[in-house]
């Protein structure tokens, strides 16, 4: 995470917050895995699902409800998601591409691979596409350094990558978008 | 030399399975340790063994299990630290994407051992492939009687869970994991007390790393006084290393401690040389926060004795001329490299994973990723190199947690070794000013 020292003023948007009967099923079957009284253990757990189910990031509304669920202050549940990098407060695209840009990734060229991705989509690193449909951000080593340069998609690794390889998965994305509803891998299914 | 026993069946179709596993044999150390074995007489295995935490502190393992406190009336916890976020280390996602079931029977063998009846796998976010492996191998495992409520009839119960992390670095070190796993941020604690007396929510824990208690079955196995034979001298036993960067053959090795660097880096069997028939420059052989050995270093000591992959030769000369096994991440850098830019790089990094409690770790950090930054973009001043090195001095052993020494570290060892290098960067502001100048060293011919 580290020091994403700011000041962030934590509104409420009053848009509804729903899950579906099954994910909150899994809300309980995470919080049941720790013990008595120790239901906010489960929080990272359940933001990741909470986070994936509201469309990638993480408004102030879901992270209140959160909050009721685990019986805990609201800003409890703030604190955590500005600690995380893995925890989106803004609006993300349906494709968040992270890129490692740690040294062993840099010294196989993973550097060249996130100036190609924000050329070719005429961002910055950190930004999201105007269509809204991929996000790019680099992060620090994906813990895949044998395979450098590596990169994830919604957390699914691509690594050995070349430049071919990154325009080609552009394409892809961009082709995907049309037909699949979500990124491949979900969260709750994953758990439990 | 090239004995295997964590990876030694990796390549057996079906070893991913359960099924597949226990053909092996798998599972059977857990029933002859439950049956017929006291959790103490496990330990006193493990104690025997020398095995060392494979997370990288290479703490004796059945040391650590001595201190827990077994006397409060409190619940015990194992943890398995399957954060892996040290730059240059992943061994651990292998040997869980690989041979899942052998972490989960290492897991059994230790929560009897020190009697922890629910034991978490913290898994960093980032893994969520890795995530849905291990709740497989734990379900399956758990149909098939060997977790769950009286485990094979003998009074034992543990149930396993796998837990999540979300994206921080310092959430590897043992009592930010526990804050993490309490659902917090990822603030390191003071210690003491130790997590052995107070963990996990006050409770008596023991944090270990993937490898370390997936190396518990083979302990079981031949027993500690075989394990012992293995490797060379208090570097007992195998340890996975990964290894990248410039190399032809990056990938996870399981070596036998004591294993001479200059075979491991340069055999087909190993790293397989440098790529492209470059020139070695430099090693970090332990995850990026242990010292950085130049050329002339890697695969002989100060004092001329071949270097060899134990915690000990690695460590050999101190840090004036050694560097640390650590977690086994061997990053390789060529004669094209930039130290420059690879020590600011890992600032950065270090200056973004720290947690911000103590100031010597959240200032030193920043001023020495603006200062490096300043010389790698050809900015720098002849006083900016000593200023690091004091930057540096200030922050080691004075923090809470050791995040402060891993971030000092490579910048002290890269200033020793490479010096000439930030200096040729300060005194040759033009030639260094294009940010992505890789090949910087190749064409100012320093420090080969
Ligand atoms: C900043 C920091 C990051 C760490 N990251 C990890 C990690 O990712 N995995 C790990 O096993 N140990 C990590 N450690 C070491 C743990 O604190 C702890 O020593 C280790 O999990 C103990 O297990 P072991 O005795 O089996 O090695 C880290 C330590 C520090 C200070
Ligand atoms: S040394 Fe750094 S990471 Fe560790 S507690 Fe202090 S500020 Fe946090
Ligand atoms: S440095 Fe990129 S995955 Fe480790």
């Amino acid at each position: 995470m580290g020091l994403r020292i700011q000041h962030r003023i934590f509104e409420r948007d009053n848009l509804p917050v729903e899950f579906s009967p099954a994910i909150m099923e899994k809300f309980r079957q995470l919080i049941a895995r720790y013990p008595e009284g120790r239901q906010k253990s489960a929080l990272l757990p359940i933001l990741h699902i909470a986070q994936e189910e509201s469309g990638g990031h993480l408004r102030v509304d879901v992270m209140d409800f959160v909050a009721e669920m685990l019986q805990v202050q609201p800003v409890e549940v703030y604190e955590v998601a500005t600690f995380y990098t893995q925890f989106r407060l803004e609006k993300t695209g349906k494709y968040l591409i992270e890129v490692c840009r740690t040294a062993p990734c840099a010294i196989c060229g993973g550097e060249d691979i996130l100036d190609r991705i924000c050329s070719r989509l005429g961002v910055q690193d950190g930004e999201t596409t105007a269509d809204g449909l991929i996000t790019v951000q680099s992060v620090e080593c994906l813990g895949a350094c044998g395979s450098a340069p590596v990169l994830q998609v919604n957390t699914e690794f691509h690594e050995n990558l070349s430049l071919e390889k990154v325009d080609e998965l552009l394409n892809d994305l961009k082709k995907n978008a049309e037909t699949e509803k979500d990124g491949k891998l979900k969260w709750a299914e994953k758990f439990c | 030399m090239g004995r295997k026993i964590l990876l030694e069946k990796i390549d057996i179709p079906g070893i991913n399975t359960f099924d597949g596993y226990r053909a092996e044999g798998g599972f059977s150390t857990v029933e002859r340790a439950l049956r017929s074995m006291k959790p103490d007489e496990v330990t006193e295995e493990v104690r025997i063994s020398g095995l060392r935490g494979r997370g990288g502190a290479g703490f004796p393992t059945g040391l650590k299990w001595s201190f827990l406190d077994r006397k409060s009336n409190n619940p015990r916890y194992l943890v398995c630290n399957a954060d892996e976020s040290e730059p240059g280390t992943f061994k651990d996602r292998f040997l869980m994407e690989r041979n899942p079931y052998l972490l989960i029977e290492g897991l059994i063998l230790s929560s009897y051992a020190l009697g922890s009846n629910t034991t978490f796998i913290y898994v960093r976010g980032e893994f969520k492939y890795i995530i849905g492996i291990l709740e497989k191998a734990i379900s399956e495992t758990r149909k098939k009687g060997f977790l769950g409520k009286d485990i094979l009839g003998t009074g034992y119960s543990l149930e396993i869970y796998v837990h999540s992390g979300a994206g921080a670095y310092i959430c590897g070190e043992e009592t930010a994991l526990l804050e993490s796993l309490e659902g917090k941020r990822g603030n390191p604690r003071i210690k003491p007390p130790f997590p052995a007396v107070k963990g996990l929510y006050g409770c008596p824990t023991v944090v270990n790393n993937v490898e370390t208690l997936a190396s518990i079955v083979p302990i079981l196995a031949m027993g500690g006084m075989e394990y012992v034979k293995i490797g060379i001298g208090r570097s007992t036993g195998t340890k996975l290393i990964s290894a990248c960067g410039n190399i032809n053959n990056p990938g996870v090795y399981e070596i036998e401690l004591g294993l001479p660097v200059e075979e491991f880096l340069y055999s087909a069997e190993y790293c397989g040389g440098i790529k492209n028939g470059k020139e070695l420059k430099a090693v970090i052989p332990g995850g990026s926060s242990v010292p950085v050995l130049p050329a002339s270093l890697v695969c002989r000591t100060a004092s001329g004795e071949p270097r060899l992959m134990s915690y000990e030769s690695l460590a050999d000369g101190g840090f004036a001329t050694g560097s640390m096994l650590g977690s086994g991440g061997f990053i390789v850098f060529d004669e094209d490299a930039c130290m420059v830019r690879s020590t600011w790089n890992l600032s950065r990094f270090y200056h973004h994973e720290s947690c911000g409690q103590c100031s010597p770790c959240r200032e030193g950090t920043g001023w020495m990723e603006k200062v490096l930054h300043r010389i790698e973009s050809g900015h720098g001043r002849q006083e900016d190199i000593d200023l690091l090195v004091s930057i540096a001095a200030k922050i080691e052993g004075n923090t809470i947690c050791p995040l402060g020494d891993a971030a000092a570290w490579p910048v002290a060892s890269a200033i020793r070794h490479f010096r000439e290098e930030f200096e040729f960067h300060v005194n040759n502001p033009a030639l260094v000013s294009n940010p992505r100048h890789i090949s910087f060293a190749k064409h100012s011919q320093v420090h080969v």
